[in-house]
């Protein structure tokens, strides 16, 4: 469990911790407890580092749901929480963990199984649940979450916790009722279907409930906001803050899918999506709440694979039905795999696979002004790439309280050898364009024709952390900026633009 | 007396589990009441269990064909209002 969620060292305001795999002091990683870094760190949706590794699975054994969403035709499937389109097979408990079993024999890299509906997990608690507690049996190595509306959660608190589901997901909308009026036309509730603002209150309280519940004892809550613009979107900030201070751990802000042709409330309303500019900026404005999490791919209730992939077709019921499945050598394989990827190459084990993810604690008042910066690293955890070979780059904001990653930006990979040497300069013009928001650049080496263009551009060159951990290298160069006294002009975009 | 499902069905499974009954079946053609077995929950609930939680208007009648949820009883609130120029959005 994440120590902001559980440690009484750990205030519930700086709870929340980044999908990332760089940031955080030493100090930091270390105050993590063991059992979140375990948690995340081969878990594909919660850990961007994972989701390169690992894969996850759901299984659409829950077809039933007990609310409506104006975004969600149940005709067709949930066209937001799990991707456009009908799950192709509604599965029975029994033949869900077969199919699970054969994926994971199949597929070593098989981390997580997740129950996302194509309804609502706890609105199909009994099918659910059997298909937790048999694979809790039969495949104990794998993970377990599940992915809920809310509205039962309070009543199926315990039953998580007594099946070892370590991360639920809870969509979370609104926290205004009125708001939750304009999403959610009914609830079913204490068998009686309630319309309008009463429902929505319902539900609202039942999602609080829930979340408080699933922290307080020590289950990972990750919450899911689907952006409905002219609705949520300028109320979704303050969700986030709430969230994050009741102790959530990630806030997954979606784009409303509202396609006409899905027969939605808000498709055939005309009622749009985000942008994906109007997405950013929202999701930068919630950058203060839960930290938030943006390689979310929207999969489908029935994905198979690793994330962005879905490789549910090779496992039909019909092509699994006669497996025969040795489940102990399988199990066996995935544990050995999983000890592989995170051990890494060079990586010291779990200390290191932990930069994964970190509470990002707030002071009240930054002492001094953030700083974006660009890691050249190959592993990820490490600043351990020369300038020129590095594909990609980290992109970090570092300030007093901690290190956040934003992502990763392709780099135009400039010393291709001798073969692209006339397209050097051009290259290099491209790389430095693409991190013109960053100001400093960490990397093991770099030479002196991409040191002077950096320099030209504004941008810091620093060669001086060179396989330093990125956390620590970062987090070292912010405060000798800030020692310098470097840090209390204007933000760096204005003294570009001075 | 007894309900009946309609071919307005969508198939999600939300009643079955619901009634008191378990006069609701789950057939290769679609869900099916078994007529023997309902009572339309009179004894148990205030309401018919499977018309309070069906999400599609019409898929459930009355053994006069009338209709649990008619047209137009389960649609959303008023949403809000399209954007002028609505152009390709991502994931659509």
């Amino acid at each position: 469990m994440p120590a902001s969620l559980s440690s009484p060292s750990a205030s519930a305001a700086s709870a929340g911790c980044g999908a990332s795999r760089c940031g955080g002091t030493a100090s930091q990683i270390d105050a993590l407890d063991s059992p979140l870094r375990q948690k995340v760190q081969d878990h594909p949706c919660y850990s961007a580092e994972a989701h390169r590794h690992f894969a996850r699975m759901h299984v659409a054994v829950a077809p039933a749901c007990n609310i409506q969403c104006n975004y969600c035709n149940r005709k067709y499937d949930c066209s937001n929480e799990s991707r456009p389109g009908v799950v192709s097979e509604v599965l029975s408990p029994e033949q869900a963990v077969h199919k699970v079993l054969a994926v994971a024999a199949a597929i070593p890299q098989m981390s997580v199984l997740g129950i996302a509906g194509p309804g609502d997990a706890l609105a199909n608690a009994e099918r659910s649940f059997a298909v937790f507690d048999a694979l809790a049996r039969r495949a104990p190595d794998l993970r377990l979450c599940l992915s809920t509306n809310g509205l039962m959660l309070p009543a199926y608190v315990e039953r998580i916790v007594a099946a070892r589901i370590d991360h639920v997901t809870i969509t979370i909308n609104c926290l205004d009722p009125d708001i939750g009026a304009r999403i959610y036309p009914w609830i079913f509730w204490n068998h009686r279907r309630i319309h309008g603002r009463e429902a929505a209150r319902i539900l609202v309280a039942q999602q609080q409930l829930g979340l408080e519940m699933l922290v307080a004892r020590g289950v990972l809550v990750k919450v899911n906001s689907v952006m409905i613009p002219g609705i949520n979107d300028a109320h979704l900030p303050e969700v986030s803050r709430v969230v994050r201070a009741k102790g959530a751990f990630l806030h997954n802000v979606m784009p409303l899918i509202s396609d006409p042709a899905h027969g939605t409330a808000f498709g055939l309303a005309g009622q749009r999506g985000p942008d994906a500019a109007e997405l950013a900026a929202l999701q930068d404005a919630c950058e203060g709440g839960a930290s938030m999490m943006r390689h979310c791919q929207q999969c489908r209730a029935d994905a198979v694979g690793m994330l962005g992939e879905d490789r549910g077709a090779e496992f039909t019921l019909e092509k699994i039905a006669h497996l025969q499945i040795d489940e102990a050598a399988a199990m066996q394989r995935r544990v050995a795999l999983r000890a592989q990827i995170n051990a890494g190459p060079g990586g010291t084990g779990a200390a290191e696979a932990s930069a994964a993810v970190l509470p990002f604690a707030r002071a009240a008042t930054p002492p001094a002004r953030g700083v974006r910066m660009a890691v050249a690293s190959r592993d990820g955890r490490h600043v351990d790439q020369h300038f020129g070979h590095a594909e990609r780059f980290h992109i970090l904001e570092v300030d007093g309280e901690g290190v956040r990653w934003l992502g990763e930006r392709a780099a135009a990979r400039y010393c291709g050898g001798e073969a692209e040497c006339g397209e050097q300069d051009n290259l290099l013009a491209r790389t430095v364009a693409t991190l013109a928001d960053c100001e400093v650049v960490l990397c093991a080496r770099i030479g002196m024709a991409p040191w002077q263009a950096l320099e030209s551009a504004g941008i810091r060159p620093d060669g001086e952390h060179a396989m330093e951990p990125v956390a620590a290298a970062a987090q070292a160069v912010w405060h000798a900026l800030r020692d310098a006294g470097r840090l209390t002009a204007a933000p760096f975009e204005d003294q570009k633009r001075a | 007396m007894a309900l009946a499902i309609t071919e307005d069905c969508v198939r999600c499974w939300a009643c079955l589990p619901l009634c008191p009954n378990e006069a609701i079946s789950a057939g290769a053609a679609g869900f099916d009441i078994d007529p023997q077995r309902c009572t339309e929950c009179v004894g148990d609930f205030a309401a018919p269990q499977c018309g309070e939680i069906c999400p599609a208007e019409g898929a459930l009648v009355d053994a006069w064909g009338h209709a649990l949820n008619p047209p137009g009883s389960l649609g959303g609130a008023p949403v809000a209002a399209a954007a002028p120029a609505p152009g390709p959005r991502p994931g659509c």
